[in-house]
């Protein structure tokens, strides 16, 4: 008995920072377990704030936050939280940290802040957010729901970054507001002689979902991921 | 122990105690950030309505340069303070709290553009427009030639119109459509400008009153039409008397 219990402790410190198991857990959602080409959660937000790439980052960056930290209190309270009340207390946990990343923003990018305006506050309804909290803050360590927070974070970053990309460049001819058509010679002035005829459909969020459609294609094209 | 109801009424409490001081202080002590980013934003709103507002311009200095404003009452008299004694600032009228006013009881600020770099004489009248779009509030700014008869800019927001429909009045493109309308017909009867419903109407229909719509954006058009009717009217007494003090 007595060894049995010494035992366990020295074989969990073992466990190198990041080792296999951990990084997994933050690189599957980035691509094989993608928490929007794969589980499809967040579509609402996908398309509505991914028309430029300034907002989509600032988004990308609260959306990190909001998993985060909820996964790391949720995991901290894992064992006091009682179950009948437990999706309350993740969205109260939630709500607070949406509404913290909001006042942040209203103080310290006003702009920002007018802009992305309800889609901030729709973060708490983000199912990645609470499907995170749910499916493994609730069971597991703080260090792995803190890495599996980051892993889902940056997973959904990169593919509204990636929707971002191309349809500030279709849509806008600009990279962060950067004219990036107008800078390789379509302009009046340059070579091609006329401006770039900007493409209206990927402003609206129909070009969100034509962009998205297409990363799903090539992804599940590339893993062969086949949905049961 | 964890499923009873005391531990989970005392547990609730207690959460909600933590989560609430935490939102509480975040608010205290934000909140004059805050305030100073929502005063900077209203005047780089006032300006951006007569001038251009670059990101390397230092507003502040700018409005303080170009901007001098006063309060008006319905009858267009110039009211300096409240009821308390109070000197009333027309940057701190809000706008918002005087719309659920009586249009007869509110006051209603003027701010004169005096030119990009100060001058003597008002180039322009910038006046704050308030209403209803479809989900929620809009509101913007109308520059006014000193005539106060002929729109020389416009800038519009709003706090939850659709992104890409109604969300499109905050738009250069759409704001640079109301330059040049007129208020007045040629019989002198305040017409107000109006935003026709669609988008791409001929141009037979886009006279010194009407400016091109927005597809899909019919109700929020509607509002901004009744806001810019509402308040040009409220302003028309200020006009008026300024006129005939000028021809005294």
């Amino acid at each position: 008995m007595s060894t049995e219990t010494v035992d366990k402790p020295i074989k969990k410190e073992s466990e190198p920072l990041l080792s296999k198991r951990r990084k997994s857990i933050v690189t599957d959602p980035l691509s094989d377990d993608n928490p929007i080409t794969i589980q499809v959660l967040g579509i609402c937000s996908a398309l509505a704030v991914t028309t430029q790439m300034k907002p989509t980052m600032v988004m990308s960056i609260a959306v990190i936050f909001v998993v985060v930290f909820s996964n790391l209190s949720i995991s901290l309270m894992r064992k006091l939280i009682p179950g009948r009340v437990r999706i309350i207390v993740q969205l109260a946990v939630i709500a607070t940290l949406v509404t913290l990343v909001s006042e942040v923003l209203k103080a310290f990018a006003y702009d920002m802040y007018k802009e992305l305006s309800v889609f901030v506050g729709l973060i708490i309804t983000n199912c990645i957010v609470m499907g995170r909290l749910e499916a493994y803050a609730m069971g597991n360590k703080i260090y792995d729901s803190v890495l599996d927070g980051l892993g889902n974070g940056l997973g959904y970053a990169w593919i509204i970054l990636a929707v971002a990309f191309f349809r500030e460049l279709l849509g806008s001819g600009s990279i962060f507001g950067y004219e990036v058509f107008e800078a390789i010679g379509f302009s009046a002035d340059g070579w091609v002689g006329m401006d770039y005829q900007a493409n209206g459909i990927m402003v609206t969020p129909v070009g969100a979902f034509f962009i998205l459609g297409l990363i799903i294609w090539v992804q599940r094209t590339k893993t062969g991921y086949i949905e049961n | 122990m964890r499923q009873s109801n005391y531990y989970v009424i005392l547990f609730s409490v207690i959460l909600t105690v933590v989560l609430g001081g935490l939102l509480a202080a975040t608010s205290e002590g934000l909140g004059p950030i805050q305030k100073k980013s929502v005063e900077l934003d209203t005047k780089k709103q006032i300006l951006g309505a007569v001038i251009e507002v670059t990101p390397e311009m230092d507003v502040l200095e700018t409005y303080e340069k170009a901007i001098k404003s006063e309060v008006v009452d319905y009858n267009g008299n110039i009211v300096t303070e409240n009821e308390k004694g109070e000197k009333i600032i027309a940057e701190d009228v809000n706008v918002e709290k005087q719309f659920d006013k009586a249009p007869e009881e509110r006051l209603y600020p003027v701010f004169k553009f005096f030119g990009k770099d100060g001058g003597d004489e008002v180039v322009s009248y910038i006046l704050p427009v308030y209403g209803n779009g479809l989900w929620d509030n809009i509101w913007g700014y109308i520059a006014l030639d000193t005539e106060g008869e002929t729109i020389k800019g416009a800038v519009f927001a709003h706090a939850g119109e659709t992104p890409g429909l109604g969300a499109r009045i905050t738009e250069e493109e759409v704001q640079a459509r109301f330059e040049g309308k007129e208020l007045y017909n040629d019989q002198g009867e305040l017409v107000s400008v109006k935003m026709l419903k669609g988008e791409n109407n001929p141009e037979s229909k886009l006279d010194e009153h009407h400016v091109d719509g927005m597809s899909g954006a019919t109700i929020t058009g509607n509002g901004l039409n009744a806001m810019l009717e509402n308040y040009f009217k409220y302003y028309q007494s200020y006009f008026n008397k300024k006129g005939t003090t000028a021809t005294l």
